[in-house]
């Protein structure tokens, strides 16, 4: 297993090909919950643990049932059944298990199962052709990336709401002039890591 | 939806103005700025969508009566990943260089917001001529957007449009970086909310 590839996966992931400012996938959820600090980290945390579970649970569906059976075609409907399962069952787990978390985090996993990202990693990981540990990699990595993005845009958002925005572009079009800028600022990590 | 039914032509119009995906709802917001750093990709995903939703709506609305209502939701996954994999496959084989490019997000139309949510608000409760047209509206208004976003992109991002060069000289670089994107789409959000709280007397797009 080579360790350094696999950092360099992750920190690729994470800011340079950060999902939400140069791919532009899991807006919808992007600016929906950056509204507040609290949700934005409850949101990072399922987040990431769901995509790396889903993106473990799809390489292995994927690795060990749908090549040998040349059934490779049919992987988004095989994908997006697999995040959909798990994150239904995570649901039901969560909820007899420990209830205290659920309370906290069980509206954010509700909203994962239609999110992009969730969906773009398994499918990305396979068509690359990650082996599991880089996969693993790429899925943790998008989800810090991820977070990251949310905090930021939370922490903004946040002092956004004292500000005097001029009226039409109140709400989403200001958040979207505040992503872009960001996404500027991210730009500047492109050329850290070329892999 | 409102309670009295809308005629046909009512609801293609809604889907494309007053409910338009992308700039009325602000939902599935990623391929607005994925793939409009030119007019052929957006009009391609565009097309896709159309097809897509029109296909999936169809298909809800006949198998409303027979989808038990507890198990609705996998079934409209399924049935949305069913024509997102054929409309995959179709751009895959004959539409190469362009797949190439928005392949990702083609496939990514499978967790759109948009097409689920007209599946279970309209084409579940409403019979399979008018969900037809629901699905063509929506379908068009998010095509019509997407063309509205990558036309500013393309011309002031690169003096060009469909590749063809207009402008000379320097472009601004910025509007096709990911940045120019949200900039743009930010910009023209702003803009429609302003001409609807000046001239119609609107309250805006929902903020989110």
């Amino acid at each position: 297993m080579d360790w350094t590839k696999l950092f360099e996966l992750v920190v690729s992931s994470a800011l340079i090909n950060n999902f939400v400012f140069t791919m532009f996938l899991g807006l919808c959820i992007f600016f929906g919950v950056s509204k507040k600090m609290e949700t934005a980290v409850g949101m990072s945390i399922t987040f990431t643990m769901v995509m790396v579970v889903s993106a473990a649970l799809s390489w292995v569906v994927y690795q060990f049932i749908m090549k040998p059976l040349d059934l490779t075609f049919l992987k988004i409907i095989v994908f997006i059944g697999i995040v959909a399962a798990f994150v239904q069952s995570a649901d039901t787990i969560m909820k007899k298990v420990s209830p205290s978390l659920y309370y906290k985090l069980g509206v954010y996993l509700a909203l994962i199962t239609t999110n992009c990202i969730i969906i773009a990693v398994p499918l990305k990981n396979a068509g690359e052709h990650y082996n599991f540990f880089e996969s693993m990699a790429f899925a943790l990595g998008s989800g810090i990336g991820f977070g990251l993005a949310l905090i930021i845009m939370a922490s903004i958002r946040e002092k956004l709401e004292v500000a005097d925005v001029p009226a039409p572009f109140r709400g989403l079009p200001i958040s979207f002039i505040i992503a872009g800028l960001i996404a500027l600022a991210f730009t500047g990590f492109s050329g850290l890591i070329t892999l | 939806m409102s309670l009295k039914p809308k005629s046909n032509r009512e609801l293609i119009k809604n889907g494309m103005f007053g409910e338009n995906t992308i700039f009325r709802m602000a939902i599935s917001l990623c391929p607005s700025i994925a793939v409009t750093n030119g007019m052929k990709n957006g009009l391609a995903l565009g097309i896709a969508v159309v097809f897509v939703q029109t296909m999936v709506n169809a298909t809800v609305s006949l198998m409303r009566n027979f989808i038990h209502p507890k198990i609705r939701i996998p079934i409209f996954m399924l049935i949305i990943a069913g024509y997102v994999t054929i409309i995959d496959l179709l751009m895959a084989t004959y539409a190469r260089p362009i797949y190439k490019e928005i392949g990702l997000y083609i496939q990514i139309i499978v967790a759109f917001a948009s097409i689920f949510a007209r599946a279970e608000v309209f084409a579940n409760k409403n019979k399979v001529w008018p969900s037809i047209c629901d699905g063509l509206g929506m379908g068009i208004g998010f095509l019509l957007a997407m063309l509205v976003i990558s036309f500013f992109r393309e011309l002031l991002g690169k003096g060009e449009l469909f590749g063809y060069s207009l402008i000379a000289g320097n472009p601004l670089l910025i509007m096709i970086l990911p940045a120019g994107g949200f900039l743009a789409v930010g910009l023209l959000m702003g803009f429609f909310n302003w001409i609807d709280m000046r001239f119609f007397g609107g309250k805006g797009a929902s903020g989110v």
